[in-house]
């Protein structure tokens, strides 16, 4: 039992980051009908930024907010620069657009960093925290803090402010906000940038977990695309709740089903996201798009 | 017809005499990289049939190409069948494979099908090392590269080389008849409208499922005759970029043509070689920004940039033929 529940909440941790990700996928699809391929190599990109600042010797936080503030830029200029030309083109482009988005950050990370895989601090304490026997990772338990953190921040960016609501209704319905006034092209960027943070703040976590290197996120990415396909590429709380779900599950199957192990992630990951779009299409939490023709 | 074709065909006859002669003047190693091209020629031959003429993304067509090639070594190592027989059979096998995975992704759209292969190229790698006993491992599995048979006077190389074209002329001229002809048409106007093709009494659900088959089918051949060429096959080497580089190769040579397979076989095999020597990352950053430039500046691809040019000088010199020259195909992308 106690391994149980210890199994549980480190993949409540590994969820967690599964979740950011996903959110941004489904950020970036809700406004512009796109799912990003490169997401997790530009979250790769954005915590080789962060080592850099660590590595000239600022504090922790601090590298860790100039990252999100770069990783925010970046996006917006993303999605200006790149995506904006091809924004009507055939899904094919811009999914091709993406793709070479992807091995460009995966390439020039190792040109810049190198492929040598570099240890990453953890701004939590090291000591593990015991409650009776059961022994929690102390990063776990951190990480899960910052995306309930982030994750409560961005309910209330949407839910409270007058630019979470534009960007709602720029997502929701383009046509009309440009009527009543919404600049629905900066909306969308704005999306992309958000999109990059959420990338990032999972990059940030993961990596002292896996130790960073260019090809860091290609296995969370793929779980967060089983998170976002199970929970619904059309709702963002699904999408967390995916997340946290496929976190969970992992590691459960890592511990349980012996002929599994962690030797065929992948292949779980898969498996989740084939069934779920043969079951489910929308997925949990997904609505129906109905399409005139 | 037949006035404006004689040209192609002759022209056609003297691309093979020329490539039935590249043995007699280069080396060894420059063999082997063309054997190559031709390889990734008809791996993407197939990709083009599902993602240019039918509009079905693949971005794990790198799964079959590792099939289609472990298959073959498998044959070869444990059963010592003669690897003349392995390239038909993991045709096959990848035909049926194929044609299984079409099913379900019938009822995936556009992005769905394009993560579901995605994920099914990054987990290959990992299915590839689990089945040890079979598949070697990460160690992979080492071959010996066939001799030439009959009593022929050529190296290993050279015979792998005429082996190579030969299976690309043959597959080529298939393909060509499979998607010039009817069934073509109806591939075609499923990606064109799959409600009117539906309509028309096209089978949507058959022909989309077939070229799911056929398209893995080419990529096994491909992925079997690389198993001979290299002699040696790794999973490692049959990773999410290897997927990639083909839809790369794809989008690059022009995604709904034939004649672009070669173009963009050509574009994958010997970019990288050159720009290796800048950094060992350059290649796929090259990749990368080539790949966004085309999109933006030539969708089509080099073989439809060919193509308008073509159009634009018959023109202009035969006003009144120049209509026969127009493609009665419309070379779209989905």
């Amino acid at each position: 039992m106690d391994i149980f529940i210890q199994q549980v909440v480190s993949g409540l941790a590994t969820g967690g980051i599964y979740a950011s990700l996903a959110l941004a996928l489904v950020m970036i699809y809700q406004a512009t009908d796109v799912v990003n391929f490169a997401q997790g190599e530009l979250a790769m990109f954005a915590t080789y930024i962060c080592w850099t600042f660590l590595n000239a010797g600022f504090p922790y936080w601090v590298a860790f907010l100039s990252t999100l503030a770069i990783a925010f830029v970046g996006g917006v200029v993303i999605e200006r620069v790149l995506i904006r030309p091809v924004e009507n083109a055939p899904i094919l482009t811009i999914v091709m657009v993406t793709l070479g988005l992807l091995v460009i950050c995966n390439s020039v990370a190792g040109w810049i960093w190198t492929y040598v895989q570099k240890p990453f601090p953890s701004p939590f304490p090291e000591r593990p925290f015991k409650a009776g026997n059961i022994v929690f990772g102390a990063h776990d338990l951190g990480e899960i803090q910052v995306t309930l953190l982030v994750l409560l921040c961005i309910y209330l960016f949407f839910r409270f402010t007058p630019l979470g609501l534009a960007m709602r209704a720029a997502a929701h319905n383009p046509v009309s906000s440009r009527l009543v006034g919404i600049r629905v092209g900066w909306m969308l960027a704005l999306g992309w940038g958000l999109a990059a943070v959420f990338g990032a703040v999972a990059g940030m976590m993961v990596a002292p977990v896996l130790t960073l290197e260019p090809n860091l996120m290609g296995g969370v990415q793929i779980y967060a695309f089983a998170a976002a396909t199970l929970g619904g590429f059309t709702s963002p709380g699904g999408a967390v709740l995916g997340g946290f779900i496929v976190g969970v599950v992992e590691n459960l199957v890592g511990t349980y089903v012996h002929f599994i192990g962690t030797e065929l992630k992948f292949t779980v990951a898969l498996a989740m996201i084939i069934v779920v779009l043969l079951v489910r299409p929308t997925g949990l939490f997904g609505s129906t798009i109905v399409k005139r023709v | 017809m037949s006035a404006s074709r004689l040209p192609r065909v002759a022209g056609l006859l003297a691309l093979v005499l020329i490539a039935c002669a590249l043995p007699f003047v280069m080396s060894n190693f420059r063999l082997f990289q063309f054997s190559q091209v031709y390889i990734y020629a008809i791996a993407i031959l197939g990709l083009n049939m599902l993602t240019g003429y039918n509009g079905q993304f693949s971005l794990g067509h790198g799964a079959f190409y590792a099939i289609g090639a472990y298959a073959s070594a498998i044959m070869m190592d444990r059963w010592n069948i003669g690897y003349g027989w392995t390239i038909p059979v993991a045709g096959v096998l990848c035909l049926i494979v194929g044609f299984l995975f079409g099913l379900p992704a019938l009822r995936l759209e556009g992005l769905y099908l394009a993560l579901a292969t995605f994920s099914l190229a990054l987990a290959v790698p990992q299915i590839l090392k689990y089945f040890e006993h079979w598949t070697g491992g990460s160690q992979g599995i080492v071959l010996n590269k066939p001799n030439a048979p009959f009593g022929l006077k050529l190296n290993p190389d050279q015979w792998l080389y005429y082996l190579t074209l030969g299976v690309l002329i043959v597959l080529f001229w298939l393909g060509a008849n499979l998607l010039k002809g009817r069934i073509g048409r109806a591939i075609v106007a499923i990606r064109d409208n799959h409600i009117a093709a539906e309509a028309m009494g096209i089978n949507t659900a058959l022909y989309k499922s077939l070229v799911f088959g056929v398209s893995a089918a080419y990529t096994g051949v491909a992925g079997a005759l690389s198993a001979s060429v290299i002699a040696y096959v790794a999973p490692d080497s049959f990773n999410v970029f290897l997927s990639v580089t083909l839809l790369i190769g794809s989008v690059i040579g022009g995604l709904a043509s034939i004649s672009g397979a070669v173009f963009g076989a050509l574009f994958i095999q010997f970019v990288p070689n050159w720009a290796q020597d800048i950094s060992k990352a350059a290649p796929w950053a090259i990749f990368g920004v080539f790949l966004i430039g085309f999109m933006y500046l030539m969708p089509f691809g080099i073989a439809g940039g060919i193509r308008l040019l073509w159009i634009r000088a018959t023109r202009s010199r035969v006003p009144q033929e120049g209509r026969s020259a127009v493609p009665t195909q419309a070379h779209t992308t989905t």
